[in-house]
């Protein structure tokens, strides 16, 4: 809507591009009414409003735009005049007139104040030193970066949550960081004692340094900080200082004009953001409303959308505004809600989990009678905080026994069942947007939406902390099946098919290419998202060659049979079945890359990866490889990697059974299996574990009786341990199950799911699985390890029919016009190693 | 769709059965590379520069192609971004578009035509 204001209209200034700023003016425009007022707003900032609670990212990502809350042109679009860099330092309220710093005076029918708040900085001797910033706004950042070069060690005086975040932000720069909190514990706005201590335990296994009930007294140095004095006598080394004690409103404009401003600052307004001047509201973290400065972006958002409606002629009313919050502090999850301590109603019961073990603590507060959930705090796992906080706001009844609301086993029917879309309409999803269920369920309902994305376009829920996007996509599949409609993981645009229906297909219709399958069940010519999932397909089904008719379905590391790497040359894996190599062939891989001028370093799977071979050295390499007796490792596939061992009972003082040589059983047996995602297993002789098999999509440990099989683990970005599904069982039988489990999760996982999260999302969880697997409660058990034994006896190594096929080898060249490599690819000496030399990347360091 | 400026000239690349099916290959022109695909589905060729903007990798020639609505695109095998083969643009991001260029097959040759 284009927004020019007529002779008539009302002029709005807003003075403050901050967050709030922003969004009042986003919630103005949305009005239908809006072209009634024109609207002009000030920022004091060089640049339009960005996400201030996304800053620590800054630091990630680097990109300003990336935190935009909207590009430039949207003023424009909006026609709101926007005046970045410029403070307001005149507000005359008798002639209704602002005036900035650089003289422009704009009049005003109706005045927003929006100017937010700065950090506090306490009266510290040495404070001016070059060297200490506060931490607030994208310039502290970029000056903080450019200083942390010349510093080492970092001070952050404030352990609350801004502190915390701060000492964050000072680590990922490298720098030796300790944090310094007056109070005897962090956060002590949002935790007690257990939960602080808690957070202090998990903070200093990552090298932060906490010190508590500290008064810093003096920041020492000559013209920059070199130390800091204590009130108690010690002393802490530092050459950088971060203040992040706190907030103060900026209410020096309202107090030139003699607006009512409260003793400790802040804007008095009332509950419709009125302040004393009938024409003048204040809004976010300047306005002191009941004696409160809130000091988050939720309650801002809350105070704009109400002035937005009193301004269009509505009566809508600032009430109290709850505080609770979820973050993760340097990567350490922590969330408060409601009333976190108990102390709002009298004889309130705590229910404490205190795992120290895990290093999780849980807390809630229950009503004297238990039936209602007060509030509460979470450290170290705060998975269930999104349902606490709708059943504390919501009232909702609790289990007969509280505890079980935060024993968070998802295995078990822990009988809680609180399902989201049970919730009343009006409960809150999205607290960052106030999105209520309601909303998003008319959306999904009314309008049809059925995926997130749209989800988010429509009701903006999940598009501030994305806290919530889990939530709404448990209302989104709970929405669906309510209605008896189906929840579809369909592939793309070009199949209206889950991953599961189109293995279907594929073994009945005994389809072969992918063409012949998009001919038969598909639309179009398909894309990148629905190639690679048929070529998986395929590959677990028939297990046929991955190049033959279909190498231009496959991803690039499929299609080469090898992984891409920066610059464009491939790295190179050979199978080491269990680990065990000998010394011939560890000098053939030495011989091999030498010959080659490879790089080469030992995995992580206990094999050893050669890196940097252009795509036409490829088949060349791997003839010599297979000459020494080596086959393809598939590193490069969706497919089995290595099963990992310890050196088992033949050597081991302690090995119950000989791990290396089931290890390289297993490896030989499932070698070369396509599956959803990359699959790892392990074998470890004794209950050391030194296999880490519980780390694996499938851990095999020893026992005094046979073997225990673990199943779904796995590394990465988010680290699961692997369950146990059967104990002390033969060999024979493990392989049963190992087939028959691997097989289920090949025929029913989604694309690009691993072990773990197929577990996680399968109804009835590992109960399900052991049925499905070990009491064989489908009756598909034989069935599986059929289709099992049918890959195992097509199994071929894919790299010895490249090298010995001529056709095949062909395409393993950069250009099909000339012979000659990609000159791009070019190396340097690294630790007497090659590797790419920067070529279009970001420069490296020299 | 006529993006294309006038050709000066047409480069014998290769002959048709040297690119894969339904895939890409690369084509030296001089210091260039051009990245060529073969569209068998829908009966049609497509080139555009090997380079993707994204990282600056030779790498487009190894993408997979495919559709969305209709448009045929090629998406770089480092990090999926997707570029239209016909206007060039990037279709899932807010990459630099990249340099299209006209190809005509004759007498078994896929030339690829050079303004």
């Amino acid at each position: 809507m284009m927004n020019s204001g007529t002779m008539d209209s009302q002029h709005i200034v807003i003075v403050g591009n901050g967050m709030v700023g922003y969004k009042f003016c986003e919630k103005l425009i949305a009005k239908e009414d809006a072209d009634s007022f024109k609207i002009t707003i000030f920022g004091e900032e060089p640049r339009p409003a960005y996400d201030r609670v996304q800053l620590s990212s800054y630091f990630t990502y680097a990109e300003e735009e990336d935190l935009q809350m909207a590009p430039l042109e949207w003023y424009e679009e909006n026609g709101i005049e926007l005046h970045t860099g410029e403070l307001v330092v005149e507000l005359d309220r008798e002639n209704k007139t602002v005036t900035s710093q650089k003289g422009r005076t704009v009049s005003y029918d109706k005045l927003v104040l929006a100017t937010g708040s700065s950090a506090f900085v306490p009266p510290i001797n040495g404070i001016e030193k070059r060297g200490v910033f506060v931490y607030r706004t994208i310039e502290d950042l970029d000056a903080i970066t450019e200083y942390a070069q010349v510093a080492s060690k970092a001070a952050v005086i404030g352990g609350g949550l801004l502190g915390l975040e701060a000492a964050k932000a000072a680590m990922d720069l490298g720098l030796e960081t300790s944090v310094i909190e007056f109070a005897p514990r962090l956060m002590p706005k949002q935790l007690d004692d257990i939960g602080a201590q808690a957070l202090q335990t998990a903070l200093e296994e990552l090298d932060l340094e906490i010190l508590l009930n500290k008064n810093t007294t003096l920041i020492g140095g000559n013209g920059t900080p070199e130390y800091l004095d204590f009130e108690d006598g010690d002393c802490l080394d530092a050459d950088m200082v971060i203040i992040s004690a706190g907030i103060r409103p900026r209410d020096e404009l309202a107090k030139k004009a003699n607006l009512e401003v409260g003793e400790r600052g802040g804007i008095v307004v009332n509950d419709r953001m009125e302040t004393n001047d009938p024409d003048i509201y204040a809004i976010g973290e300047s306005a002191l409303h009941r004696g409160m400065i809130y000091g988050l972006v939720a309650p801002g958002y809350e105070m704009a959308d109400v002035l937005v409606e009193n301004l269009m002629g509505g009566d809508k009313e600032f009430t109290e505004f709850d505080m609770s919050t979820k973050l993760k502090l340097v990567g350490v999850d922590v969330a408060s809600f409601g009333d976190p301590f108990g102390e709002t109603e009298e004889n309130s019961k705590k229910v404490i989990i205190d795992n120290k073990a895990k290093g999780v603590y849980k807390r809630i507060n229950v009503s004297e009678d238990g039936e209602r959930l007060l509030g509460g705090m979470l450290v170290g796992d705060a998975d269930d905080y999104n349902m606490l906080l709708q059943i504390a706001q919501n009232g909702f009844s609790l289990p007969p026994d509280p505890v079980d609301l935060i024993i968070g086993d998802r295995d078990e029917e822990s009988g809680v069942g609180q399902k989201v879309y049970d919730f009343p309409d009006d409960s809150i999803i999205c607290s960052c947007e106030s999105v209520t269920k309601g909303d998003i369920c008319s959306v999904i309902e009314d309008e049809g939406k059925e995926d997130i994305d749209s989800i988010k376009q429509c009701t903006k829920a999940g598009t501030g902390c994305s806290g919530c996007v889990p939530m709404l996509d448990d209302l989104l599949t709970q929405s669906m099946e309510a209605r008896g409609k189906e929840v579809r993981k369909v592939i793309c645009e070009h199949f209206d098919y889950t991953r599961q229906e189109l293995f279907d297909i594929i073994k009945v219709k005994e389809i072969h290419t992918y063409d012949e399958l998009l001919d038969e069940v598909g639309e179009g010519n398909g894309c990148e998202k629905c190639k690679p999932v048929v070529a998986s397909l395929l590959a677990s089904a028939f297990n046929e060659h991955v190049l033959e008719e279909r190498d231009t379905i496959q991803d690039t590391n499929d299609r080469f049979l090898a992984n891409i790497q920066r610059g464009g040359t491939y790295s190179v894996i050979p199978r080491v079945p269990g680990g065990e190599i000998t010394p011939d062939k560890l000098i053939r891989i030495g011989e091999i890359a030498k010959k080659y001028g490879l790089y080469t370093k030992v995995t992580g799977g206990q094999r050893i990866n050669m890196m940097g071979a252009r795509v036409d050295q490829l088949p060349d390499i791997w003839e010599e490889l297979i000459e020494s007796g080596f086959e393809s490792g598939h590193a490069y596939g969706k497919a089995l990697r290595t099963v990992k061992s310890c050196v088992g009972s033949v050597w081991c003082r302690y090995g119950l059974h000989e791990s290396v040589s089931f290890a390289i059983e297993i490896e030989e047996r499932y070698r070369g299996l396509r599956a959803p995602h990359k699959l790892k297993g392990g074998v470890s002789g004794c209950v050391r574990e030194c296999a880490e098999a519980q780390s694996k999509d499938f851990g095999i440990i020893a026992t005094e009786e046979g073997w225990n099989l673990f199943v779904c683990g796995n590394g990465g970005t988010n680290p699961q341990h692997a369950k146990l599904l059967a104990t002390d069982l033969d060999e024979e039988t493990l392989i049963k199950y190992l087939d028959r489990f691997l097989m289920f999760y090949i025929k029913t996982a989604e694309h690009l799911n691993r072990t773990s999260t197929w577990l996680n999302k399968m109804e009835g969880g590992l109960e399900y699985l052991k049925k499905v697997v070990v009491e064989d409660s489908l009756g598909i058990g034989e069935q599986l390890e059929q289709e099992m034994q049918q890959l195992i006896n097509v199994y071929s190594c894919e790299w010895k029919e490249v090298v010995n096929n001529p056709e095949l080898r062909k395409r393993f060249k950069h250009f099909v016009n000339s012979d000659d490599g990609d000159p791009n690819v070019k190396f340097k000496d690294y630790r007497k190693q090659p590797v790419p030399a920067a070529a279009g990347w970001e420069e490296d360091e020299e | 769709m006529e993006t294309q400026q006038e050709v000066s000239k047409w480069f014998k690349a290769a002959r048709v059965e040297d690119f894969p099916k339904n895939g890409g290959a690369c084509v030296k022109y001089k210091d260039q590379q051009i990245a060529v695909f073969n569209f068998t589905r829908r009966g049609e060729w497509f080139a555009c520069q090997n380079m993707c903007p994204h990282k600056k990798e030779m790498a487009l020639a190894r993408g997979m192609i495919g559709e969305t609505d209709g448009e045929p695109k090629v998406a770089c095998p480092f990090h999926k971004r997707a570029f239209s083969l016909c206007s060039g643009e990037n279709i899932n991001g807010d990459e630099e578009p990249v340099t299209t260029y006209p190809v005509k097959v004759e007498n078994g040759y896929v030339y690829v035509g050079l303004s």
